[in-house]
């Protein structure tokens, strides 16, 4: 017998992406491998750096808004809610009952677009296709309503500093009632093809742990937290808006790893579907913006009649209002963990500094201990199950 | 946050508590605007994070965000803001040092893992040195990036752009060239302005100010 050949293998790196199918984005990974183990990871983000701390601090108040549609891009209502509370609490003003409902209902079906896209993909991510399509198609579905309530299927700005936009559509309550009796067939459909699927859990199951500690220390929010057993939920904790009206539980995780992270997304949709079912049962009437004049503008019937009314729209949209002196730091329970706006205002009509908190950048930092020791395959099982979006983490 | 009396008791008494354990390293503790805020000595910044941590009265196990905040006109011009959260307790707090160009911070990484990346971007947009920094390499910039772009004396438009070269079959980079100059409207109405921090004199001013 031939006597065994010693080769000292030296460490290797191997680059993933900038463009690689299921970086989710543009991320360039430079992993340290020793053999098909993964010695280190050195995530070099930045590529969709745009500057938005900075542009805002360029704009009024009100024309802030749009930016953080483009943070994260799949759940766009959540942050526009976000940087909403932030000015309200700066201002003083309280958004009436309807405004809040609206805005609750639409945050919820917003989490379902979020949870949906990412169970999809992740799916992709771990080798299932069929997924992917069907919640496409309800994704498909829940942009409609984003599109009747706002005009725009994505980047809605719809969640303003006073309330919403507009009320909704004649009609559209019904139909969302329609689709949310619809959705947990989808649900059950996509849990039959992946739950206890072999082939998904041997990707899955065991890969990633975060122990409760290390969720904490790294700064993990939302569902990585709540995967590694803390039941931690800011609708719950810190409420806002009407969050404290609604009945609904935490899904918490028991292991940490990656299934756990998936099953709880999938249970937070069902939870998702009971506010949105209380939501519309209970929505009350009224405004759906603070009359004030000064902070949101007049219908457009007025200004034909209305020379004050006609002043205030001219104002609003070119000087915007003032905001008072202050900082606030405001986060909401986002799809993705706590998405916070820390607002400071020098009394004049742009902020003077907004800082955004976005749960990606840190979930992306944990990346390295997560992977340690794991191999090269488990990069986009671990990656897709942090759910990573690269318009909130670069900025 | 729009505080309920129990968490506003629950906050003062903790600015107290922290007045008392922390004298010597603590320049304020008050409640603004029902949110805790905590001005550290630069240097004691690392004790007082693990104090907030590990003591039971507080246990602020979440550093949940860390950011940079510029006022030019201060001589140390930077604020670093920490904001903590307690599970436990249902409270958080935020914690600020200042700094400036020269003055290093000594790094939180120590204490929250989750510091080291926020470290790092507050390095990279504003220039911050963080001592005993495990890493400290710019972030989210593009490589060989130069200069810190939030400082608010960087301007909004940068001082270079790239585009594809189709001669030299490269991206090249440019000094910025604006097809239309940068607009900055003066919003500051002589009826309703806002309050301004050197109350600034708007244009025909000095007509009211004139003598006879």
């Amino acid at each position: 017998m031939a006597e065994p050949v010693e080769a000292e293998i030296e460490n290797y790196t191997v680059n993933f992406g900038p463009q690689h199918p299921a970086a989710h984005g543009v991320l360039r990974l430079v992993l340290e491998m020793g053999g098909e183990t993964i010695d280190r990871i050195d995530p070099h983000i930045g590529l969709l750096h745009r500057g938005t701390e900075k542009l805002i601090e360029y704009k009024t108040y009100l024309q802030a808004v749009p930016y953080f549609d483009r943070l994260d891009y799949v759940s766009p209502m959540n942050q526009e809610q976000a940087y909403a509370i932030a000015v309200e609490r700066l201002l003083g003003i309280e958004v009436p009952k309807r405004g809040q409902y609206i805005r609750m209902l639409f945050c919820e079906i917003t989490r379902i677009l979020n949870h949906i896209m990412n169970i999809g993909s992740y799916a992709m991510d771990v080798g299932a296709m069929t997924p992917f399509l069907w919640t496409f198609e309800e994704r498909e579905k829940l942009m409609g309503f984003y599109d009747d309530v706002s005009g725009a299927r994505m980047h809605a700005a719809y969640v303003r500093p006073g309330g919403v936009a507009q009320d909704m559509p004649a009609g559209l309550a019904e139909r969302i009632s329609d689709w949310a009796a619809a959705f947990p067939k989808i649900i059950d459909d996509v849990e039959g093809l992946l739950t206890e699927n072999r082939i998904f859990k041997q990707r899955t199951v065991d890969i990633g742990i975060v122990s409760k500690e290390e969720a904490l220390d790294w700064g993990f929010t939302g569902p990585n937290l709540r995967a590694s057993g803390l039941a931690w939920d800011l609708r719950k904790s810190q409420p806002y808006d009407g969050y404290d009206e609604m009945d609904f539980d935490i899904p918490i995780g028991k292991h940490g790893d990656c299934y756990d992270r998936y099953i709880v997304r999938i249970a937070e949709m069902r939870e998702s579907l009971r506010i949105i079912n209380q939501c519309l049962e209970k929505m009350p009437g009224g405004p759906v913006k603070v009359q004030d004049r000064k902070i949101s503008p007049p219908p457009r019937g007025d200004m034909k009649g209305s020379m004050e009314a006609l002043i205030h729209h001219f104002k609003l949209y070119t000087e915007g209002y003032h905001v008072p002196r202050g900082e606030t730091y405001a986060a909401v329970e986002a799809p993705k963990g706590e998405f916070a706006v820390y607002l400071i205002s020098d009394g004049s009509n742009k902020p003077y500094r907004c800082r955004i908190r976005a749960p990606g950048f840190v979930h992306m930092q944990g990346m390295d201990f997560m992977l340690r020791g794991h191999m090269l395959a488990d990069v986009p099982a671990v990656l897709g199950s942090i759910d990573i979006v690269f318009g909130e983490v670069d900025r | 946050m729009i505080a309920d009396p129990d968490q506003a008791s629950a906050l003062s008494d903790l600015a107290e508590i922290l007045g008392l354990s922390l004298a010597d390293d603590i320049i304020e503790a008050a409640v603004i605007d029902g949110a805790l805020t905590v001005a550290v000595q630069r240097p004691s910044i690392t004790k007082v994070l693990k104090f907030l941590r590990d003591d039971t009265n507080c246990q602020f196990t979440q550093l949940v965000d860390l950011c940079a905040v510029d006022f030019p006109e201060r001589e140390e011009r930077f604020d670093i803001v920490y904001h903590l959260l307690s599970m436990n307790h249902n409270l958080r707090i935020r914690v600020k040092v200042t700094a400036s160009e020269e003055a290093a911070v000594p790094t939180a990484s120590k204490v929250f893992s989750c510091a080291n990346w926020f470290e790092r971007e507050v390095w990279d947009m504003y220039g911050v040195f963080f001592s005993d920094h495990p890493d400290l390499r710019r972030i989210l910039t593009d490589y060989g990036f130069d200069g810190h772009a939030q400082r608010k004396d960087f301007p909004l438009t940068g001082y270079v752009e790239v585009r594809y070269d189709e001669e030299q079959k490269r991206v090249v980079y440019e000094p910025v060239k604006l097809t239309q100059d940068f607009r900055s409207f003066d919003f500051m109405s002589p009826w309703e302005g806002a309050e301004h921090a050197h109350q600034q004199m708007l244009p025909g001013d000095e007509k009211a100010f004139q003598d006879g």
